[in-house]
């Protein structure tokens, strides 16, 4: 690999970082060049980073979920100790996190095929669309995707408002073969159950989502010849089989990524169900992250059951960043 | 038939945007409302009588009693904007390291950006929060901003990496064989062509930091004056009581850099943010 050109241009650029120690004598500068030191020293700050912010704090929570670390460890009044696998023993012997790993496991079967149809039908739509009705349709997405987690949320929780809400007040007034009726007056979509409050999310997740995997989907469009459609026109097939037969299998890379990136954030939901549930109340609308978050903060502190958990989490998900790390090195990302 | 088939695209069209548009007019024209419309009992689409009360009222800070929305503001720009700063710099570095040299661990590091960005961050934020309160940094913005723009590098270095790969090296050679100096070779040649690329990134880093959540709230605790506007607003909102005029008009507030932003550089971001996201 490294020609001639390449080595040169190496030089060149090591000699760009070193440029303070080469004005104050060749000695570091020429001892960098020599053993080729040049690329970590670029990486060695971003290195630092990720380490101190990322990885350290991981390998922490790998050793506490095997200790017993609390508030009696942190103040002294009680020795660490290493516990076995007893913190993992109680999580799952524990009802709560089996409810809340099924509500993160169905909501996440609902939500990402959900979001990706969503997603992908207002791509396609785009790309057929004309050039002005496609600006307002795209601008219409990009204002919808700018609004902050927090503030959608919060928006949502007005609309479905018992007190107040459009949604409740809308319902109550439509006839009653439309799913209407009065007793939709006053009903509290975020407290009466699970099943209500996360219907309330999956609107607000499909909603924030969609624009990401639209304009996702119209990129790619957009490097597929239109050759091929006018081919595939001239054969007379219908949009479905066109979409099946050209578009799916030239797009197949986008959606791979697309379908890791949805399960990995609808797995991930903090601030919209923090705040939907309202937090820390309603324990049995609490997704993972929720169950995570009380066990390692809510007074008793118990950082190594939640070090446990957050480790069984990690390895959930582990199963998606291994397809996200082989899809990436196939499409030759590490060239 | 065409025509026909015309119509109903645009219809769809219309349809779709008025959609997604909706829940953002709903915030927007509430903030606006004066109370006895908001709780009326025939909502309006349109405030009949616009107010900015609810806006004088976040703004002076009568609503949650802990300070004027501008300070929050002032917060969060000023963690965003270093966040975006820093990691742009150390992410910059990084991508040079990677798109222009082979050594040893290249791409078990790239495997390595690709894993950290999955890493669910409530996995992490409990030994994060132990280690930051332990060197003070728990109660103050500076603990925020260097997780942010840690955060912010495996998909700022990865963006970035595609940028700097495409900068020709016979370009930087050229300049070096006139007697081109290195920090000259980098201003003058590298950083244009890569500057879009930087856009791209610090939009990513500013955003990442701006709507942040879960650090925040556990960081920053009860020490109301360093709230950002995610953690005002989520106060706000705990506070009960349900001021909707306020609380949308904050949320509202809230929502404009953002939307400006997204607004200003419409082409790019979905180019760039695309290029990051899905090459990756």
């Amino acid at each position: 690999m490294a020609n001639t050109a390449e080595r040169q241009a190496s030089t060149l650029i090591g000699r760009a970082v070193t440029r303070p120690s080469t004005e104050r004598g060749n000695g570091l500068g020429a001892f960098v060049r020599r053993h080729r030191l040049a690329p970590y020293l670029l990486l060695a700050p971003a290195l630092v980073g990720i380490g101190l912010v990322l990885l350290w704090p991981l390998a922490q929570v790998v050793v506490y979920s095997f200790q017993n670390y609390g508030l009696p460890q942190i103040t002294g009044a009680a020795p660490t100790q290493w516990v076995g696998f007893s913190n993992f023993t109680q999580t799952f012997t524990d009802s709560e996190f089996w409810l809340s790993l099924r509500i993160t496991v169905l909501f996440a079967l609902v939500a990402v095929p959900l979001t990706l149809v969503v997603g992908t039908l207002v791509g396609l739509l785009l790309n057929r669309l004309g050039k002005k009705m496609a600006a307002v349709v795209s601008t219409a997405a990009l204002l919808a995707w700018s609004v902050p987690p927090v503030a959608a949320t919060v928006l949502f929780y007005w609309l479905f408002n018992p007190d107040g809400g459009l949604v409740d007040w809308t319902l109550s007034r439509l006839p009653h073969w439309l799913g209407g009726g009065a007793r939709w007056a006053g009903f509290n979509w975020t407290t009466t159950d699970a099943l209500h409050a996360y219907a309330v999310l999956l609107l607000l997740v499909v909603w924030q989502a969609f624009p990401f995997i639209a304009v996702a989907v119209l990129a790619g469009l957009k490097t597929i010849p239109t050759e091929l459609y006018e081919a595939a026109r001239v054969d007379g097939a219908n949009p479905v089989r066109v979409f099946r037969q050209i578009t799916y299998p030239l797009l197949k890379p986008i959606f791979l990524v697309l379908l890791l990136f949805s399960v990995i954030w609808d797995f991930n939901i903090f601030t919209q169900t923090y705040l939907l549930t309202g937090f820390p109340g309603n324990r049995d609308e609490f997704n993972l992250s929720l169950y995570i978050y009380d066990k390692a903060f809510q007074f008793p502190p118990s950082y190594s059951l939640g070090g446990a958990l957050a480790l069984i989490f990690t390895l959930i998900l582990l199963v998606v960043t291994v397809g996200y790390v082989r899809a990436s090195v196939r499409q030759g990302a590490l060239t | 038939m065409k025509r026909l088939k015309t119509f109903s695209l645009n219809g769809t069209g219309v349809l779709v945007a008025l959609v997604t548009l909706f829940p953002v007019l709903w915030m927007i024209s509430t903030a606006f409302k004066p109370s006895q419309e908001i709780y009326s009992q025939t909502p309006h689409l349109l405030p009949s009588h616009p107010t900015f009360g609810n806006f004088t009222n976040v703004i002076g800070g009568q609503a949650t009693g802990i300070g004027s929305v501008f300070l929050f503001f002032r917060n969060s720009i000023a963690v965003a904007l270093t966040t975006v700063l820093l990691a742009s710099l150390l992410s910059l570095l990084a991508a040079v390291a990677v798109a222009r040299f082979r050594f040893r661990f290249r791409a078990t590091f790239l495997i390595m950006l690709l894993i950290v960005q999955m890493i669910p961050g409530q996995a992490l934020i409990i030994a994060l929060f132990l280690d930051f309160s332990k060197l003070n940094l728990t109660q103050n913005l500076i603990g925020l901003i260097v997780v942010y723009a840690a955060q912010a590098l495996p998909v700022s270095i990865w963006m970035l990496r595609n940028f700097v790969a495409t900068v020709p090296r016979d370009l930087e050679e050229a300049a070096a064989i006139d007697g081109a100096s290195a920090p000259r070779i980098f201003w003058r040649i590298l950083f244009p062509l890569v500057a879009p690329g930087l856009v791209a990134t610090s939009i990513f880093a500013f955003i990442t930091a701006y709507n942040e959540f879960i650090v925040a709230l556990t960081f920053l605790g009860q020490t109301h004056s360093i709230y950002t506007l995610p953690i005002y607003v989520t106060y706000f909102f705990g506070r009960g009581g349900a001021q909707w005029g306020p609380i949308m008009a904050a949320s509202t507030l809230y929502t404009i850099p953002v939307m400006l932003f997204f607004l200003a550089v419409r082409r790019r971001l979905v180019g760039g943010l695309v290029a990051g996201a899905v090459k990756g």
